[in-house]
């Protein structure tokens, strides 16, 4: 499928970024004329994945987490949010709904069933001690072609 | 996020505004939980009719007021949720607690 656009975004894992990245996100994207439900839908997708770095890869640290944002033809947005941090042991525990590691932090759990409640698919890498990578595909209805 | 709050009856309201997530759920956590220690209402109201975004944050937001809230033998609900919210608070599960309530409702007239 041909390329459109594509763009990407890195900046430091502090929660206050976590605004910024799904407003940067959807500011890209808004070039799709998604609906008001799709552009939701990515940034509330880009928002638990975002957040996952800030509490869980980069926990009690500050890195680096890198956006890239791919605008397909068909209109299918293509997210990779990739971190440098502590990685994941057990991806397949690790989503299961209301499973979290941070209690404390009040997290209930929910954030990588809402990537794929809110996303066509989820993707997830991970190597412990390396990063995380989540790659999350959502098709646009295209209202407008040759966008 | 500007948010309001209403105390009457022991019934303390507070309405959210703005985006909830991750980052800005601290703020709203800690101000709630003052309140509710300094009031020890017996209904916690959380409005959520001027927030326009929200992310799971949102949900742990509320599960974690509900704890603390049947810890002192009070009760939470949740109103006035706008349709875009409505999706994450199905999947949530929090209907199973009891605290949504439809939107429509006038809360004044709560208990």
């Amino acid at each position: 499928m041909k390329l459109l656009n594509e763009m990407e975004l890195c900046f430091e894992s502090r929660s206050s970024n976590e605004s910024f990245a799904r407003s940067a996100v959807a500011a890209f994207i808004a070039q799709l004329d998604p609906t008001v439900s799709e552009l939701n839908d990515v940034k509330t997708a880009v928002s638990e994945a975002v957040t996952n770095c800030v509490v869980h890869a980069y926990k009690n640290t500050i890195g680096r987490i890198t956006i890239q944002v791919r605008l397909m033809e068909d209109g299918q947005v293509v997210l990779k949010i990739r971190d440098r941090g502590c990685g994941i042991e057990d991806v397949h525990k690790a989503m299961e709904p209301l499973y979290t590691t941070a209690p404390g932090e009040e997290r209930a759990g929910l954030g990588f069933a809402v990537m794929q409640s809110f996303t066509d698919q989820v993707q997830v890498r991970s190597v412990v001690g390396k990063g995380t990578t989540v790659t999350l595909k959502k098709r646009l209805s295209r209202r407008v072609s040759n966008g | 996020m500007k948010n309001k709050i209403s105390i009457s009856n022991r019934e303390l309201t507070y309405r959210l505004s703005g985006e909830i997530d991750h980052h800005s759920a601290k703020a709203a956590r800690e101000l709630i939980d003052t309140l509710i220690q300094q009031q020890r209402p017996i209904l916690l109201r959380l409005d959520f009719s001027d927030v326009g975004f929200m992310d799971s944050s949102g949900i742990g937001l509320i599960m974690g007021r509900y704890r603390m809230m049947t810890l002192y033998g009070g009760r939470v609900t949740v109103v006035n949720v706008p349709d875009e919210l409505k999706r994450m608070m199905q999947l949530s599960g929090l209907g199973a607690l009891g605290v949504l309530e439809e939107k429509g409702e006038v809360y004044e007239t709560a208990e």
